[in-house]
């Protein structure tokens, strides 16, 4: 940092050091050190004083009336500074005492005094002594104090207090044994553990320190208000949560939920809504933890009730959310389905403040993700689906007129409220017609869906995205709302360039457009998707893999030779087998259901197994003889069939040595539908009225095949045994 | 709040049916009733209990007291559609209304109306379709409002399903709830005085109302603590004067002026002296009010008249009903036993005088001191006992009151038993002197003659005429403490009597018969009475009460 410093500053000139020192100052320097004799000339605190510094320094301006006359006022003001750092470094305690008393007097409120003090050094000294053992329990106390009203400035004021090594200095502090000094360092830990720049991570390099302060939270209402502030702030990880839990954050923060202080129960309650995020070990102790003798659900339902603060209900309605989730509770319990969904509703009226709203909607989409029942419930919860489209109206057009301050808001709000509203839609949709239709009639809905898809926030469009995916599970509205508003243009651009769980979505939803029935499959075919979904299926991310071969499974059902031919020439028969090989099931299913629907009707079958018939017969013996599920197993013998049912094809199978034997096992398996698929495959072979059906059927009965379907006729499986009889009519015929 | 409220006052109807069951569910009616909507005064504005049998359609039929509503018309075209209103019209003291309609069965059709109506509005239509008339139909799940065509409002309702309706008179909202969960909004700017309506329209419709007499499916009362949240912020939040201290000097004020009408002359001094403010009646004034007052709740009527003919000497001559009341006043502390002119004969000083707050310290000689200390060492268990021996005596032998005769006996008793305990002694008439029963007897005639003199010269006066009867009355009882008049005799009934006389000594100096404090309270009270005559619903939410604790 300081090298860059140097560089940027041109040699010589009037006020060089000085300007190097102002450098510094600008770049964040934090302890500079007082080397004596060098006098400061004065420090900026103000962020004008520094472009002007820098507009001189750029020789865009020489140094004004008005710079001097700053220069002057802000060096009255370090003399000052000075003055309080200096007393820190009194030989008489008492004196030092006295001049951290006046220092903090003199910073409360006042964010230029404290960067004032941090740049000239305050703080190593103030450590220093709030370190050592020497000094008076009142000293320390009041650095403490002091450390913790400069972690009240800015964000720039924390790094320099982290760098300064405060956290370490200030949790050693935490074994002392006077309360009035823990409260002190906690209250200053927790100023600086709540900033965003501070990395959660200090927390827990020391094992030692979570069982500690743990076993502070029983010694005053302020350390269990700043603690579980800090407990609060600092679990965001599975990894986090687990060190709490094991050392026994549950049985410590559940009976401060009834602590007399509002604050204290609030940040308590925080501490659970992070602690049960899905985490099912957490959620499921969770439920069996009583409060005097209540359960933790009852509680927080309580916390619910609609004369608390919206602060309260909401995040008592997450942590029933997350034990809900984990499945902890029930959703058909009441305290779910009578108390939590319509709080979460509530959350997400225009009464409530936009983060408010954000967090409800959010929230609530979690919540009802797996289950249909609540969808349902919460689509005629308070006008929630019309109730939401509000959500898009940020910023509105009469801030932006009236209210600066407002329209700043609202700006900032917006992507959160668009991307909140999208994901709730999602949720919504995703069982339930009637819901995906109720949402696709609301006012310009499938506009704003096709505008969030092209979004620069990549939270919108990933929102909008899966909105769109879930609406698009409704063959109604892929017939209707999604042609006329022409989605697939947008999806197609998203799918060229975007990241990973963007694609995901937006290649799950193209597979759903790519349906038969689908009107927009025609315009997609011809954007020339084929070589898109391609490229999708050597993805190194299985979910990008499968989304790839189905919409490609997708497309090739009941589609023209031209398309079929396309779709095996781009894709290639080397990635068709790699892909039957894929260690993922859903991979080589969908590869197979390709494979079944590019081999349907005759001239299809014939023309692809005449051109890559060895390698296909390969494949089928291969997994045919491979450890594999019963369904995958069941599509290849469908696969067989099919080429069965060819004109040329058929001799493949018949030529073959195995295959009729493999078929033959099938025919006898112990499940019926592989019984099935095997009986079908003979079926198309022996069938009548073709080309050398008679040998066909010769061959087989000396390979004992009659006697099998015989057996056969007489299964309990009604279709089996229909099966069977048919085939068997062929060689009676 | 879940607990049996205590109020259950108006227990109307109950004893008619003489049904266990039944009365159980009055009980539990009244009790919800009663914690739902405490601001409504249900001798002015009843709350809906049941449909009407009057104001209903002939096509409707009702059952199970008048809760459960059956169609019975033909049901073919929508002029048979058929509505039934409750007995009553939703008071604006509830603040939020909430009833619920349970659907026994759909019916052929399921056309089934639920909502609101005014007065007057047609019966042989469903709920919604006509002017001040508004419902949310099961069939198609839309509300109507006022009009014949509906608007899509929320899902279709059919058997099985519990339909909620709730009214905020706050706002002149509605919103429905289907099977415990709110369907939102349904209208807004509704009219007052509106009454829960059902209507069906095809055979086979069936549907239960409950409004209040089982526990609702939807949670109401969160509802309602919510509202009643946003009011008492909004109370918290009025703005006061918009110059600084103004507020507050007004506010010590009207302290200071209450302290000094009621005559605390210290703590009035003091207040006034830390707040720098000036006390508009001289002191001696004060102490001399005080000086009545302290008389009065003490109970020594005889004494507290004399001393303010001496020192206000044309006030009661000028003023003779409040001197009748306070004679009357005067025969009730006689009998009480705690008047002076009783107690000088031989009556002892009552103990609980001294539990009077700001009752003055006994004047009288040690003598009653000492023998009332002396009985407080009697074992308490004796006392219980004999106390029941004496009742029992006396019940023998007074069943035509003490006036017949039975005084001699109960003197007799007191005799025998002079060791009893100061609780039995406390509640012998007159304190358990003869002598002081025959001052009690005269003075009550004089009472009586001044009562006929009194209307002779000014004519009837009911209050008067009342007020001297109940003091008769207490003589009709051999134990007029517990009797159905003995409240008259307890310590809180003197202080309307006192804060009278204050007032009107005050009335003399021309200074106000009432503290501007007393009187805003009073004025706040009315307030909300009249804003529950108005339809003003957020007074539900606000009880002076509330506030004085």
């Amino acid at each position: 940092m300081f090298r860059r410093v140097n560089d940027g500053v041109p040699a010589g000139g009037p006020f060089t050091h000085q300007r190097v020192i102002y450098a510094l100052v600008c770049l964040g320097w934090k302890s500079f050190p007082l080397f004596p004799g060098l006098k400061l000339p004065s420090l900026p605190g103000q962020v004008d004083e520094l472009q002007c510094l820098r507009r001189w320094e750029a020789g865009l301006c020489s140094p004004s009336r008005d710079f001097h006359r700053q220069l002057a006022t802000v060096r009255e003001v370090t003399a000052t500074s000075r003055h309080y750092v200096d007393r820190l470094f009194d030989p008489d305690p008492q004196n030092v005492l006295q001049g951290v008393i006046d220092m903090k007097n003199a910073v409360i409120g006042n964010n230029k005094q404290k960067a004032n003090l941090i740049v000239l050094g305050a703080v190593p000294r103030l450590l220093y002594l709030l370190q050592q053992s020497s000094s008076s329990l009142e000293l320390r106390t009041e650095c403490a104090v002091v450390l913790g009203s400069l972690a009240m400035g800015t964000e720039n004021n924390i790094k320099s207090l982290v760098d300064c090594h405060i956290i370490p200095a200030l949790l050693q502090g935490l074994l002392c044994s006077d309360l009035i000094f823990i409260e002190a360092c906690l209250r200053c830990l927790r100023t600086i553990f709540i900033s965003p720049v501070t990395p959660v991570q200090l927390l827990y390099t020391d094992p030692t320190v979570i069982p500690h302060i743990m076993s502070l939270l029983s010694r005053s209402q302020h350390t269990q208000e700043y603690i579980t502030q800090i407990f609060a702030h600092c679990c965001k990880t599975p990894e986090h949560q687990m060190v709490l839990f094991n050392h026994g954050a549950i049985q410590n923060i559940a009976p401060l939920l009834i602590s007399p202080s509002y604050k204290v129960r609030m940040q308590a309650l925080k501490c659970f809504s992070v602690l049960a995020y899905e985490n099912a070990q957490v959620s499921m102790t969770l439920v069996n933890v009583l409060v005097d003798g209540e359960q933790l659900s009852q509680v927080f339902a309580r916390m619910m009730q609609r004369d608390k603060p919206i602060e309260m209900q909401l995040t008592a309605a997450k942590c029933l959310t997350y034990m809900c989730r984990a499945g902890a509770i029930r959703t058909d319990d009441n305290c779910i389905i009578l108390k939590t969904l319509p709080c979460l509703v509530r959350m997400c009226s225009k009464e409530r403040l936009l983060e408010e709203r954000v967090e409800g909607a959010e929230t609530l989409a979690f919540l009802m993700e797996p289950d249909i029942e609540l969808q349902r419930i919460a689509s005629v919860t308070d006008h929630l689906v019309s109730m939401l489209a509000d959500y898009f109206k940020y910023p509105s057009s009469v801030s932006a007129i009236t209210d600066i301050k407002r329209l700043d808001h609202d700006l900032k709000h917006a992507h959160e409220l668009r991307q909140a509203a999208f994901k709730l839609y999602a949720s919504l949709g995703s069982n339930d017609e009637d819901i995906r239709k109720k949402i696709t009639e609301t006012e310009n809905m499938m506009d704003r869906i096709v505008s969030g898809l092209s979004e620069s926030s990549i939270k919108v469009r990933l929102a909008a995205v899966r909105c769109l995916h879930s609406l698009s599970r409704s063959v109604q509205q892929l017939r209707t709302s999604f042609h006329d508003h022409a989605v697939w243009k947008p999806l197609m651009k998203l799918l060229q360039n975007a990241p990973d769980e963007v694609l995901v979505m937006a290649s799950s939803t193209l597979c759903n457009l790519l349906l038969e029935f689908s009107p927009s499959k025609e315009p997609i075919l011809e954007s020339g998707v084929i070589e898109l979904l391609c490229s999708l299926t050597q993805s190194d991310s299985p979910a990008l893999r499968v989304n790839g071969i189905w919409a490609l499974m997708n497309m090739a059902f009941q589609a023209d030779q031209k398309v079929k031919v396309e779709i095996v020439r781009a894709l290639g028969t080397e990635q068709l087998f790699r892909l039957l090989s894929d260690p993922d099931t859903n991979v080589l299913m969908k590869t197979l259901g390709l494979l079944r629907n590019l081999l349907s009707t005759r001239p299809h079958i014939d023309q692809i197994m005449s051109s890559h018939g060895k390698q296909i017969m390969q494949a089928v013996t291969l997994i045919l003889e491979g450890e594999h599920s019963i369904e995958v197993k069941e599509q290849t013998l469908c696969i067989l069939a099919n080429i069965a049912d060819g004109n040329t094809a058929k001799e493949l199978i018949m030529t073959n040595d195995d295959m009729p034997q493999k078929i033959k096992y099938y025919m006898g398996h112990s499940n019926v539908k592989l019984q099935l698929a095997a009986t079908f495959c003979i079926s198309n072979l022996i069938w009548n009225e073709e080309d050398g059906s008679q040998e066909r059927q010769d061959k087989l009965r000396e390979m004992g095949f009659v006697d099998i379907l015989h057996k056969l006729t007489q299964a309990s499986d009604p279709s089996l045994c229909d099966r069977a009889k048919t085939a068997m009519q062929q060689y009676l015929a | 709040m879940s607990g049996p409220s205590s109020g259950c006052g108006f227990l109307m109807s109950v004893v008619v049916h003489g049904d266990l069951a039944l009365n159980e569910q009055e009980k539990e009616l009244n009790q919800r009733l009663k914690r739902l909507y405490p601001a409504v005064n249900e001798q002015e504005t009843p709350l809906p209990r049941s449909w009407s049998p009057k104001d209903k359609f002939s096509y409707i039929g009702l059952s199970q007291n008048n809760l459960r509503v059956h169609y019975k018309g033909h049901g073919k075209t929508p002029k048979d559609a058929a509505s039934v209103r409750a007995t009553h019209p939703i008071p604006a003291a509830c603040g939020v209304y909430y009833f619920e309609v349970k659907i026994i069965s759909k019916g052929r059709d399921g056309y089934m109306g639920i909502g609101l109506s005014a007065q007057g509005v047609n019966m042989n239509r469903l709920p919604g379709w006509d002017k001040h008339s508004y419902g949310y139909h099961g069939d198609d799940g839309h509300s109507f409002c006022s009009s014949g065509t509906g608007q899509p409002y929320g899902p279709t309702f059919t058997t099985g399903d519990v339909i909620g309706c709730c009214v905020n008179l706050i706002n002149n909202t509605c919103f429905y709830t289907k099977n415990g969960h709110s369907l939102g909004i349904a209208f807004t700017d509704l009219p007052p005085n509106l009454y829960p309506t059902v209507g069906l329209q095809t055979p086979g419709e069936v549907v239960d109302a409950n409004f209040g007499q089982h526990p609702f499916v939807f949670d109401i009362e969160d509802y309602m603590r919510e509202w009643r949240t946003k009011i008492q912020a909004q109370i918290d939040r009025f703005p006061i004067g918009e110059r600084e201290g103004e507020w507050q000097a007004m506010i010590q004020k009207m302290v200071a002026s209450y302290l000094v009408h009621h005559s605390y002359c210290a703590t009035a001094e003091a207040f006034a002296k830390s707040t720098d403010q000036a006390v508009h009646e001289e002191l001696a004034s004060i102490k001399n009010r005080q000086k009545i007052q302290k008389l009065v709740l003490s109970g020594r009527m005889g004494e507290a008249i004399e001393t303010t003919q001496q020192l206000y000497p044309s006030l009661l001559e000028r003023n003779q009903d409040l001197l009748f009341m306070l004679k009357v006043r005067q025969f009730i502390e006689m009998v009480n036993g705690t008047d002076s002119e009783v107690r000088c004969l031989g009556g002892r000083s009552p103990k609980s005088q001294d539990c009077y707050p700001g009752s003055p310290r006994l004047f009288n000689s040690p003598v009653h001191k000492a023998s009332s200390s002396q009985t407080y060492q009697t074992g308490t268990a004796e006392v219980e006992m004999e106390l029941d021996h004496f009742s029992n005596g006396v019940s023998e032998s007074s069943s035509n009151g003490f006036l017949n005769g039975s005084s001699t006996h109960g003197i007799d008793l007191e005799e025998c038993d002079g060791d009893m305990g100061e609780i039995i002694i406390w509640r012998q008439l007159c304190g358990g002197s003869q002598a002081a029963i025959e001052r009690m007897i005269q003075f009550g005639r004089e009472l009586q003659s001044m009562s006929e003199h009194l209307r002779r010269e000014r004519g009837k006066n009911s209050a008067n005429k009342k007020m001297l009867k109940d003091a008769f009355s207490l003589l009709a009882y051999s134990d007029p403490w517990s009797s159905p008049v003995g409240y008259q005799l307890d310590s809180i009934q003197r202080e309307p009597v006192c804060s009278t006389l204050n007032s009107a000594i005050l009335e003399t100096h021309n200074l106000p018969k009432q503290p501007p404090l007393a009187l805003s309270v009073g004025q706040a009270a009315q307030c909300l009475s009249l804003m529950a005559r108005t339809g003003s619903g957020s007074c539900a939410f606000a009880s002076v009460d509330d506030y004085l604790h």
